[in-house]
């Protein structure tokens, strides 16, 4: 940990930012496989010292007392950060709350790891709310956070899985929808976009016909801070917009069940 | 060593075995054994074997029977399997109501604690729905087709229950999990609401049984290939009490046997007014029983029932408020074994109130063979033979089958790196595997 070798792209404590072209990865991975790398066995058990040391320090846990403050809970989830373009974008937008990105590639993950240190060490008392950790999301939301924690997720460019058989691999389904809405607390805004206008109207018509979303208004859409970040700090969306493309958003609020 | 047994399991494309299974009618009128595609029906008001009638239209099993429930009323029954097909009974007479075809093999199955809903899983994790019972006039409308109301990602669902008091359905799949969902009023437009989500297992659930303080609240109870048996409260999704069965394996096998891998829970079944819960586990013979105190929210080891060394059960039944634990041995597809010969041993085991204070010394037994309510004619309907326990090698064999095969459906696969990339360049995604 004190010192990263050159091939692994530097960053880390140096502050300097890791290079992509040290992290390249395929563009997909089978979300269905059984996965090879630690589980959370439940949220209690994700350690979250790891990943925020100034708000969770490593020795706290040996103190046992209770008494100090509780630390916050992350509140926002990035599904499929990819390079953490978003995360490093939210993190001065919101310097008090926790978020987290999830990703399933190894590489990937581990650019981001070494971005967000890179940015701790850069900017001293900045960047302490982002991190990053390798898993698969369509299998594990429920074993990092518990029911209600977030207040917002995110589904930045996913795979579009176009043939219908690989439709459940898709990241937004009615399925997945149960478990996002599980996770996430009332009043909670669900982001997603592609460029993929079959996908966009998928993941549009799941939200819709899902019981515990609906639509956030337009108005809300244009004054949320956020919604802009989704197609300009991603690296996708950036590409996106380089090629001049179009990009479909559904922006839904987790709403609790009217039964009739 | 473990990589290459399951490598080996790969290359000889091992058939797939499915335990035999038992159930319990909830008052006592009958008892059901399934093998193979074989249900077997004993009628023990009338002491006779029941001849099953089919008039759904639909056609018979045609491969092991996955699973079997009784509804809460009694009057119902379903069976579900490998065929993709869930047949739904009536049970006085029994004649088969409904056949219905699932696109994917079926895992669980259950009825609504109402009678109204019969819910399966099928191996890719998705609950159905689909109306139970015959409408007002005795039909069964023909084009009704199940809906899927939840599932869990891509993952068996291994066991299915409804809450005593209706409000939830609980599902626990090979990954760890436990989803407790909350079954809407029109559940047919689905059930998005998760309760919670019981996570502490660190293998495959294997099963889940609801219990209930006479009256209260309810619980859950879960064995998994952990070894242990977890209580939870499943409204908040808090793991109360943790038995490891590991901790009394001085009791439970001869020295040379105690491989932690061989000891997963198969079943679980509450018995003696809910204060008792029987738990069969892979390699024991015999059974595990412990005390399940609702009110301290506590699990402790009363005893280990032992049975003859060749019989371990695979799956067990129990009315709650009667102390007769119905237990079946057997497995489908082996070798050697025509259809009406699958080999089954029932064994019934009386367990007295009194078990739950008695010393380890009082004894209770499996009954033998001759003191079987309705002797010989129970055990030919459901065992299908008599001669069961001279086949000691047939036993045996069922039991290393059975052990394989549990293992290569629901144990995480876990390869060498080497493996893997290996397994990575082989890779044929257009392939389609059956």
């Amino acid at each position: 940990m004190t010192r990263t070798s050159g091939a692994n792209g530097g960053g880390g404590q140096s502050g300097k930012l890791p290079r992509k072209r040290f992290y390249r990865a395929r563009a997909h991975s089978n979300p269905l496989s059984d996965s090879h790398f630690p589980i959370p066995i439940s949220p209690d058990d994700f350690d979250l010292s790891q990943h925020y040391p100034r708000y969770y320090p490593a020795d706290k846990g040996e103190r046992g007392d209770g008494e100090e403050v509780e630390a916050p809970l992350i509140r926002f989830a990035d599904v499929g950060c990819g390079f953490g373009g978003l995360l490093v974008g939210l993190s001065p937008l919101f310097p008090d709350k926790l978020m987290i990105g999830m990703e399933l590639r190894d590489k990937v993950t581990e650019y981001v790891k070494e971005r967000v240190l890179a940015l701790r060490a850069s900017n001293p008392g900045q960047y302490d709310n982002i991190s990053v950790v390798r898993t698969n999301s369509m299998k594990y939301i429920p074993n990092y956070f518990r029911k209600a924690q977030l207040s917002k997720m995110f589904f930045l460019f996913p795979d579009p899985h176009f043939k219908e058989k690989n439709h459940r691999r898709r990241v937004i389904s009615m399925q997945l929808l149960d478990e996002y809405a599980f996770v996430m607390g009332v009043g909670g805004i669900i982001y997603t976009i592609t460029d993929v206008e079959e996908l966009g109207v998928w993941m549009r018509s799941c939200l819709e016909k899902h019981p515990l979303f609906e639509a956030v208004p337009e108005e809300e859409i244009e004054v949320d801070p956020v919604v802009k970040l989704l197609s300009t700090a991603t690296e996708e969306g950036q590409k996106v917009a380089r090629n001049g493309g179009q990009t479909f958003q559904a922006i839904f609020r987790r709403i609790s069940l009217q039964e009739e | 060593m473990e990589d290459t047994a399951v490598e080996e399991a790969e290359v000889s494309g091992a058939a797939e075995f499915a335990p035999a299974l038992v159930a319990a009618h909830p008052f006592g009128h009958s008892v059901a054994v399934a093998v193979g595609p074989d249900l077997r029906v004993f009628d023990l008001q009338g002491g006779c074997a029941v001849s099953l009638s089919d008039d759904s239209g639909g056609p018979a099993h045609s491969d092991a029977i996955r699973a079997i429930t009784f509804g809460a009323g009694g009057d119902l029954f379903a069976s579900a399997g490998d065929d993709k097909l869930v047949k739904v009974w009536k049970t006085g007479p029994w004649r088969c109501i409904r056949t219905i075809t699932s696109e994917k093999r079926v895992s669980a199955v259950a009825f609504s604690n109402d009678g109204l809903y019969v819910a399966f899983a099928d191996k890719f994790g998705v609950v159905w729905l689909e109306a139970a019972g015959e409408d007002d006039e005795g039909h069964v409308s023909a084009d009704s087709k199940p809906v899927s109301i939840f599932g869990h990602y891509c993952s068996i669902i291994t066991s299915m229950k409804f809450s005593p008091d209706g409000r939830f359905i609980a599902t626990a799949d090979r990954d760890f999990k436990i989803r407790v969902t909350l079954f809407p009023k029109n559940p047919m437009k689905g059930a998005t609401e998760i309760q919670s989500f019981c996570l502490g297992h660190t293998e495959f659930v294997s099963c889940i049984a609801f219990t209930r303080i006479s009256g209260g609240s309810c619980f859950l109870l879960s064995g998994g290939g952990d070894s242990a048996v977890r209580l939870w409260d499943h409204i908040n999704g808090c793991l109360l009490d943790t038995y490891d069965v590991r901790d009394n394996v001085g009791e439970l096998s001869e020295p040379n046997e105690t491989e932690d891998s061989n000891l997963a829970i198969g079943n679980i079944c509450l018995t003696n007014n809910n204060s008792m819960v029987a738990v069969a586990i892979q390699s024991l013979n015999g059974l595990m029983l412990l005390a399940c105190d609702l009110v301290a929210k506590k699990l402790s080891f009363l005893k280990v029932i032992r049975t003859e060394k060749s019989y371990i059960p695979t799956s067990l039944a129990s009315r709650c408020w009667e102390g007769l634990l119905w237990t079946v041995m057997g497995a489908s597809n082996m070798p050697n074994q025509s259809v009406s010969q699958l080999l089954t041993r029932v064994k019934i085991i009386p367990l007295a109130q009194k078990d739950v204070q008695a010393s380890a010394g009082h004894d209770s037994a499996a009954l033998d063979d001759t003191e079987v309510p309705h002797g010989e004619k129970l055990l030919l309907a459901l065992q299908g033979s008599l001669d069961g326990s001279k086949q000691e090698e047939v036993l045996a064999a069922v039991l290393a089958a059975l052990k394989v095969s549990m293992h290569k459906m629901l144990v995480k696969k876990n390869y060498s790196e080497e493996r893997r990339e290996q397994r990575k360049r082989g890779r044929n995604d257009k392939k389609i595997k059956n």
